[in-house]
């Protein structure tokens, strides 16, 4: 495995996962490293957003175990809390709050969860409304911007809990093909700043220009992994040559 | 074949529908016994036709009567809508008090009894309601995210609350917390009894409202929240409730109303709040008529500022919907 194991991130080991019957999870073994870019494609249903959702513990895990910044994930909600602040998520739906201002969205946790003073709080959330370029729309609901900005504001919302993971379960999924770019655009600025990071997606570009690392996952299984230029040009297994022949880019 | 003949004599197909439906109200007037003894009152000199051919008399009111509303309708159709909208409350509202006014009350009975209904009655309806509502809305959110838990025992006790306070009548549970808790050694008065049966009836119902509200609201919304690292009691309350608020409020708007009239049903165990005064205080001089009827427009009245209250929060809570 991994030979920085030690001060590895995000560590898993032997990890299963069922739905009913379904074996969503099937041994996972995994560990990414501080600043580390993965990439996890794959079919659908065969367990990349299960997996990244186990690490942040929006699922549970019923077998093996997720270390995350070397603080194991188990059934104490509290201890998941409190890793969950370390861990940014964005969603393929944005899942920002309608109710609130795309400003309000921002500051609800550093102000609620941080306990940081509201006027700090504000500061802190227009320097990274500003770095994915809508400050101008801070005082707007979220149902008045675009797909695209939108899943920046998601961006800009996670950062302002200052994580040090990023999690991305495709995050332009949802989004018409010409807003693609400008979210892309700023998950690679965020690549460029050391930001450690695991993103769900089909964006072969993107994974090509960013990843460290690119995972092919198939029935809850880890199918083969490696460097974007090996696996892209000489895909090891069957299953991940035919899915990348199926892939439009 | 009568399909052609519409197409090809729309204006005359027209007519012939307006005269039919015409004719159809005509009938149903008739049918329903409707007395030609109004025009006897506005043209006094065909008084004595109409008592010799009856039932003539009887068709032709029934036909002016549908002729008279075909003209209020055509007039109504020249105004603007909003205009439309206060024409026809005017002229129920209008309907209304000529009802009321055939029972020939007794207004100067009416002004001397009001200003105590207004007092003593419409103030403990107010404080009894004001108190249930509020009492009701905290049950109804702990009985809702309850009924949401994991936990087998508060599921269980959420579900037996419910259904019991649902199943049983209003007024039973009325009578059975007045009359039952002394039983066990509690001794309740009747104000704090009504109190205590209004909020567990409505809480139950509204339980139902708020339970449907919060799960209305997509599970993205409080994964996101979790993401963020909010705790569950932060998501519900900062996340969930205020999205919620949109589904919940109308139909909580209802049950204040409904809460609201039947606050009446305390009068039972001797409250005193308007259905009391109004069923006691026409006894003295058999005026009952007067005192329910006056009765029922101050719970309209009270209804209507609720229903005020309701539109007001709504625009507030819906705010986030603009686009």
């Amino acid at each position: 495995m991994n030979p920085s194991m030690q001060n590895a991130q995000i560590v898993l080991r032997s990890v299963h996962k069922w739905f009913g019957e379904f074996h969503a999870l099937d041994d996972i073994n995994l560990s990414i490293a501080p600043q580390e870019k993965v990439v996890i494609c794959g079919p659908s249903g065969s367990g990349k957003s299960t997996l990244i959702r186990c690490v942040n513990r929006l699922e549970a895990h019923q077998q093996g175990h997720i270390l995350v910044g070397g603080v194991e994930l188990d059934d104490d909600e509290r201890k998941a809390d409190m890793i969950r602040r370390g861990i940014g998520m964005v969603f393929q739906q944005f899942n920002l709050f309608p109710h609130l201002t795309i400003l309000e969205n921002c500051i609800l946790a550093p102000m609620w969860v941080k306990k940081l003073p509201r006027k700090h709080a504000v500061d802190i959330a227009m320097t990274f409304l500003e770095r994915v370029r809508i400050p101008d729309q801070a005082n707007k609901y979220p149902g008045q911007l675009s797909g695209g900005q939108q899943q920046r504001v998601a961006i800009a919302r996670a950062l302002c809990m200052n994580p040090k993971v990023m999690l991305f379960d495709e995050p332009t999924s949802a989004l018409d093909p010409e807003m693609v770019k400008e979210v892309l655009d700023t998950m690679v600025e965020l690549a460029g700043e050391g930001m450690t990071m695991v993103c769900v997606t089909h964006e072969m570009g993107f994974a090509r220009q960013v990843a460290d690392r690119v995972i092919f996952m198939d029935r809850g299984r880890i199918v083969e992994e490696g460097k974007p230029e090996d696996f892209f040009a000489h895909p090891k297994t069957d299953r991940a040559s035919l899915f990348l022949s199926q892939l439009l880019h | 074949m009568i399909g052609r003949l519409i197409l090809t004599y729309p204006d005359a197909a027209r007519r012939t529908g307006i005269a039919f439906v015409l004719c159809i109200i005509t009938l149903g007037l008739y049918a329903m016994g409707i007395s030609s003894a109004w025009i006897g009152y506005l043209i006094p000199a065909s008084a004595t036709w109409l008592a010799d051919n009856i039932a003539l008399g009887r068709l032709f009111a029934a036909g002016m009567i549908a002729l008279i509303l075909a003209a209020n309708w055509m007039a109504l159709r020249q105004l603007s809508r909003r205009q439309q909208i206060i024409g026809v409350w005017i002229e129920l509202f209008l309907l209304l008090m000529l009802f009321f006014y055939s029972f020939n009350l007794s207004l100067p009975f009416i002004g001397k009894k009001i200003g105590y209904l207004i007092s003593q009655g419409v103030v403990t309806t107010l404080y009894i309601s004001a108190i249930s509502i509020v009492l009701a809305t905290v049950i109804a959110l702990a009985g809702a995210i309850a009924k949401l838990s994991k936990n087998g025992v508060i599921y269980g006790l959420a579900t037996f609350y419910t259904s019991l306070f649902r199943g049983l009548p209003l007024l039973m549970q009325i009578y059975i917390i007045y009359l039952g808790l002394p039983q066990v050694g509690y001794v309740i008065g009747a104000v704090p009894a009504g109190i205590l049966a209004l909020s567990l009836c409505y809480g139950a119902y509204m339980t139902e409202i708020f339970r449907a509200g919060i799960e209305s609201i997509p599970r993205g919304q409080s994964e996101g929240a979790t993401a963020l690292g909010l705790s569950s009691s932060q998501t519900m309350a900062l996340v969930i409730l205020p999205q919620a608020m949109r589904v919940i409020i109308p139909p909580t708007g209802n049950q204040f109303i409904a809460m609201l009239k039947d606050s009446s049903l305390v009068s039972v165990v001797g409250v005193w709040e308007i259905m009391y005064l109004a069923r006691t205080q026409g006894q003295t001089e058999f005026r009952h008529i007067e005192m329910l009827i006056t009765a029922s427009m101050i719970y309209w009245i009270l209804s209507i500022g609720l229903e005020f209250l309701q539109s007001r929060i709504e625009e507030r809570f819906g705010r986030f919907n603009a686009r």
